[in-house]
């Protein structure tokens, strides 16, 4: 089998050792790095996304991909640094302030990860200085913000005054999810966006990056 | 086991009531409402504070107005402290003080057997890797139990957190060998610490009781996302029925239930220890919906809602509504029991109703809560009981597909075949499970915080 195509099954399997060792092989053979990432592991993440959606995968092979992935990207990125390529979209994600949940959040990096962003996780119980530092320093496209309680969903709105105040709110794309965000809440804090699950996220990034 | 037959396992009836708050015996009988309440979408902090006890004022006087229009037989009432009532531990014991001084007025102006539960949140998560049993939020939780019970909680709860660190990471990977090391080593050992923490705080507190566990944040938060379609269904079940092993550590150590509403592990535990346990189904819909809204009463003893916020409905406030609909769902139940024989067929009915809907309800029958709670009973450590009550669920799983009885994507059925392997090759003993495991998971948990 091709290099190609064993780095696309082994991402699909969710594979990470044989993914490396696709990668690896590829590269040995002269592949260029951003043809294997346009012409393998973005198609098989397509795949795993289309999967998902149909529910003929769950959360669980969707992860493994991603770090099947990761795996693959991990002998790329050296060398595109080198090259002065990059990946063409960076997104910082978090938890609120104030909470501790970060399952919901989790799925959505790892799925954003999965559809080659280079995702910054700040964690859970994020506050707005910490969003805010990370937006300073790493200058992201996107800011991703979860929160699970009801109590706790006020912080987003937090968190969008104090990027506003520090002057950067008009530098990067605001998204916000979690089970009691709703999308009206999302316009009435002056976020982007909103999604209720993670692949829609995913969805809403690119097309909000597409925008700009 | 307290309860050994499957006619046996009745709603409303424990072999060891439970005589708490003002009045109330839970398991005697009868089945309670418990109502549960929360907030509206708003900050909690020092600017906002009155606001807050305004909030628990009213509900607590909705819920207890309610009650007494529909002649409740009795009612608890359940406050779920927020992570920032547990972070600061005056707080959560002011609104405790709040709730009980409603409890004690209605119970002298009505005579209505009542009682408070209190349940402080497990906020030992807030470092990574969390210290469970050192460190400032471990004196902060244990203050804020303490307070409570000073304040007047009448039973101590709390849905405790101990290997979820590991669970969560292995969940979303479906990695078996590390939901069994998290639900069965590392879970069972910060439960048996904890709650012997628990029950000293219940003994210099006469009163209050040593309540109950959940396995909330393990088991329902796989039943939730299997509902979102983002984990297997069968999975989802099978955790429920192995986290019944770390559930029932608390009694374990002293505790004397009732066992949490969300602990839909519930009934094991009834069959197992004979202590009365709180269920939440179709009226929980306030909070999430539900697999198994009529199954989860048919062995119930207090019937709650879970979670409702204090928002404005077209009948009123909704912490009112959802007490007027556990009120309504206990009549029915305590009505039918009043009937010979007839509490043995509503719990039928509720059980037909549901148990072959999902994979979540095949485990929560009767017939299969008798079946696991055996299986745990005839294994030795929490280790080998969490394998065994996995086995049992697996079983009455494939039984059901056997059967034609349940109906399940070719997808679910793969990750049934691949728990049943699974489960077969754990190492004999956790030892060698715990030197595996900490190649993979070392740096999400803290080994001495769980003995290790």
């Amino acid at each position: 089998m091709a290099p190609l195509n064993e780095l696309y099954d082994a991402i699909l399997n969710g594979d990470a050792k044989k993914a490396h060792s696709a990668t690896e092989a590829a590269l040995a053979a002269g592949t260029p790095p951003m043809e294997l990432i346009a012409c393998s592991m973005v198609p098989a993440m397509d795949e795993v996304g289309r999967l998902f959606e149909a529910e003929e995968y769950f959360v669980p092979e969707l992860l493994l991909a991603g770090r099947a992935m990761k795996s693959a990207m991990s002998l790329l990125r050296p060398l595109l640094a080198a090259s002065g390529q990059k990946m063409s979209v960076r997104a910082v994600i978090g938890t609120v302030k104030g909470d501790l949940h970060d399952i919901g959040k989790n799925i959505v990096a790892s799925m954003l990860e999965g559809s080659g962003f280079e995702v910054i996780d700040l964690g859970s119980d994020v506050s707005p200085e910490k969003f805010v530092a990370a937006v300073e320093e790493l200058k992201p496209h996107v800011v991703c913000m979860s929160a699970l309680l009801t109590v706790t969903m006020p912080a987003m709105k937090t968190t969008i005054d104090a990027l506003q105040n520090a002057g950067l709110r008009t530098k990067v794309k605001v998204l916000i999810g979690g089970a009691p965000v709703t999308s009206q809440y999302a316009k009435e804090i002056g976020a982007d966006g909103y999604s209720e699950n993670a692949s829609g996220a995913v969805g809403l990034v690119k097309s909000l990056l597409a925008e700009v | 086991m307290a309860i050994p037959a499957v006619d046996g396992l009745l709603y409303g009836v424990s072999p060891h009531p439970l005589s708490c708050g003002l009045g109330l015996t839970i398991g005697g009988g009868t089945v309670f409402p418990e109502v549960n309440f929360t907030l509206p979408p708003m900050n909690i902090a020092e600017d906002t504070w009155a606001d807050v006890v305004a909030h628990y004022e009213q509900m607590a006087g909705h819920i207890l107005r309610r009650a007494v229009a529909l002649g409740v037989p009795g009612i608890v009432l359940e406050f779920e402290l927020l992570p920032a009532m547990t972070d600061r531990p005056e707080w959560g014991a002011e609104i405790t003080a709040v709730l009980k001084r409603h409890l004690t007025a209605f119970h002298e102006k009505h005579h209505i057997g009542c009682a408070l539960r209190v349940t402080p949140t497990d906020i030992r998560d807030q470092q990574k890797p969390p210290l469970m049993r050192t460190g400032e939020p471990w004196q902060r939780l244990r203050r804020s139990l303490e307070l409570c019970a000073e304040a007047g909680a009448d039973i101590l709860s709390i849905e405790s957190i101990g290997g979820k660190e590991v669970h969560d990471h292995a969940l979303m990977y479906g990695d078996f060998s590390g939901i069994v090391f998290a639900l069965g080593v590392l879970a069972p050992r910060d439960m048996s610490w904890l709650w012997r923490q628990i029950g000293s705080i219940c003994a210099a507190h006469p009163g209050t009781v040593s309540g109950a566990d959940s396995a909330c944040g393990f088991a329902n938060t796989a039943m939730q996302l299997a509902h979102q379609k983002m984990l297997p269904e069968v999975l989802a079940a099978v955790v429920r029925v192995m986290s019944s092993v770390r559930s029932l550590a608390a009694f374990e150590q002293g505790a004397v239930g009732p066992s949490k509403d969300c602990a839909y592990e519930g009934p094991v535990i009834k069959a197992i220890t004979g202590y009365p346990i709180s269920m939440e189904g179709k009226s929980a819909s306030c909070a999430h919906f539900s697999p198994v809204g009529n199954i989860a009463a048919a062995m119930c003893d207090l019937w709650s809602n879970e979670s409702v916020q204090n928002v404005r409905l077209l009948s009123g406030s909704a912490p009112e509504a959802f007490t007027e609909l556990l009120a309504y769902d206990c009549r029915l139940m305590n009505t039918a029991a009043a009937s010979e024989g007839g509490a043995l067929q509503m719990r039928n009915w509720m059980t037909k109703s549901d148990e072959w809907l999902s994979p979540q309800a095949a485990v929560l029958s009767p017939a299969a809560t008798i079946r696991i709670a055996g299986a745990i009973v005839a294994a030795g450590t929490h280790y080998h009981r969490t394998i065994a009550a996995g086995r049992a669920a697996v079983e009455i799983l494939k039984d059901g597909v056997a059967r034609q009885k349940i109906n399940i994507s070719r997808k679910e059925q793969q990750w049934l075949t691949r728990m049943d392997e699974a489960l077969e090759a754990f190492p004999p003993d956790e030892r060698t499970l715990a030197i595996e495991m900490e190649e993979v998971y070392g740096g999400l948990y803290d080994k001495a915080s769980y003995g290790l």
